[in-house]
């Protein structure tokens, strides 16, 4: 049994909160620069050279790449091997959220009751994913994510027979809807199969993918490819000011599910698509 | 070529924009979001006074990161508008000609636009760092138990924006698309 102290989770999750959210992932950085490099719409061009000038001034003064510094999501993956000493862990993360939220200048977007709307002031509680894997360690990533572009997802439960068709339809569906909303050039997670809420988790599960890395299966990676191309050609492009960068990136992740059930969930993110892991 | 203009201005002033111009605006503009607007537009309701002066006055939705030592302000750009549109159609009654965010606005919301002369421009979401470098001055006005939600006076310089939907209603998010569609359609058929 390996020990790791519950104030080092809090420490690195306090890291990853600061630097998520001021340094862009260069997967990301690269596809913008790739896909503005395909652009030919001039109105479309300038935007992205807006974008990319923003998160490079971001990194450079340290200041926060957008203003939505998100609700903080942190996916724990934890080593089965590991016994978590001297505290909660829930609440180590939490800790580490509020200190990286205080102490990082970033915004506090939380409220304690989706109702009384009242602000926790220190945008905690995180939204936090525990998962038992082997081995020794833990794997932490934070993924602050900004609600313009969550406000626009969707899930809904497909019958069977509307099949890979009705998934294309329904993925097409909700960036149609989405329009300008979500701050494009979005990225699409798309989560396929599962219940109800396993199909949401893997729609933002899939947001965490290396960007522009297809599925390993390629089936789906075909899919994925498709859906790009098609929401490509619906000419929203960045900000919904007209042109073909609507969407950096498809990405879909998949899971068995219920004879009688085809569930899918598209969770849309915006440009600034911020992850940000360490293994500890 | 960017077109300049002072804040705040005039609904004869609105008037003279279109959609798809860019421009740079300088002066003094407020900050407002949902919470804020609800505040607001019932102050309106109660026939109150409200904490800044709405004639002629340009509101960003925004609620900014916190200011670094030696800043006016953190990162600042634009949340998504269509939660404002419930309040706007009030506060563009009472005078406010110009407002600043990004994505769709309701018909009632574009409605009141042609009726009063207010002008919806769009700021580029997601590029709050490259913003913030226009806003030299920031201080809080009223509501300051909304933390980045309070209603803020700033003073900008060279805000850069775009007209998105003018006081004749017309539209950028559609005119810029058709636009776009059109010329990839050309370009195929040669």
């Amino acid at each position: 049994m390996r020990e790791i102290e519950a104030a080092r989770i809090t420490d690195t999750v306090k890291r990853l909160c600061i630097q998520a959210n001021v340094i862009l992932p260069e997967d990301v950085k690269n596809c913008i620069i790739k896909r503005k490099s395909e652009e030919n719409w001039a109105p479309a061009r300038e935007i992205l050279d807006r974008i990319e000038e923003n998160f490079e001034l971001a990194a450079a003064e340290n200041v926060p790449i957008c203003q939505d510094t998100g609700v903080a999501c942190v996916f724990l993956e934890i080593g089965q091997e590991v016994h978590i000493a001297g505290g909660d862990i829930t609440q180590a993360v939490n800790e580490g959220v509020r200190q990286g939220y205080a102490e990082g200048y970033l915004r506090k977007s939380v409220v304690r009751d989706p109702l009384d709307r009242v602000n926790t002031g220190d945008n905690t509680p995180a939204m936090i994913y525990y998962d038992i894997v082997p081995g020794d360690k833990i794997k932490i990533t934070v993924a602050p994510k900004g609600f313009g572009s969550e406000n626009m997802s969707q899930i809904k439960m497909l019958r069977p027979s509307d099949g890979i068709e009705g998934v294309k339809a329904f993925v097409l569906k909700a960036v149609e809807e989405a329009g300008p909303n979500p701050c494009p050039p979005i990225i699409v997670g798309v989560g396929i199969g599962g219940t109800f809420d396993k199909a949401a988790l893997l729609a933002k599960k899939a947001l965490l993918r290396e960007t522009g890395t297809p599925s390993a299966d390629p089936l789906y990676a075909k899919l994925e490819e498709e859906l790009l191309e098609k929401i490509n050609a619906l000419g929203i492009g960045p900000q919904g000011f007209g042109g073909k960068t609507t969407a950096l990136a498809v990405a879909v992740e998949h899971y068995p599910t219920h004879i009688a059930g085809l569930p899918v969930a598209v969770n849309i993110n915006c440009h600034v698509a911020r992850h940000k892991t360490e293994v500890i | 070529m960017r077109k300049k203009l002072n804040v705040p201005f005039t609904p004869e002033e609105a008037r003279t924009l279109h959609a798809g111009e860019s421009v740079l605006l300088s002066g003094v503009i407020y900050t407002a979001r949902d919470a804020a607007h609800k505040r607001l537009c019932e102050l309106l309701a109660e026939g109150k006074d409200l904490p800044f002066d709405i004639k002629n006055a340009t509101i960003y939705y925004v609620g900014p990161t916190p200011a670094r030592e030696g800043r006016a302000i953190g990162s600042a750009g634009p949340t998504t508008s269509y939660r404002m549109d419930a309040y706007s159609p009030a506060l563009i009654a009472a005078g406010e000609t110009g407002m600043i965010g990004k994505g769709k606005r309701s018909p009632e919301v574009i409605e009141a636009m042609k009726n009063y002369g207010a002008v919806y421009f769009g700021a580029i979401g997601g590029a709050g760092a490259l913003l913030s470098h226009c806003i030299k001055k920031a201080e809080i006005v009223a509501y300051e138990d909304l933390g980045a939600e309070a209603l803020r006076r700033l003073e900008v310089e060279n805000l850069p924006v775009t007209v998105v939907i003018d006081c004749n209603g017309n539209n950028l998010y559609e005119q810029g698309r058709k636009a776009y569609l059109e010329s990839v359609s050309e370009t195929h058929e040669i």
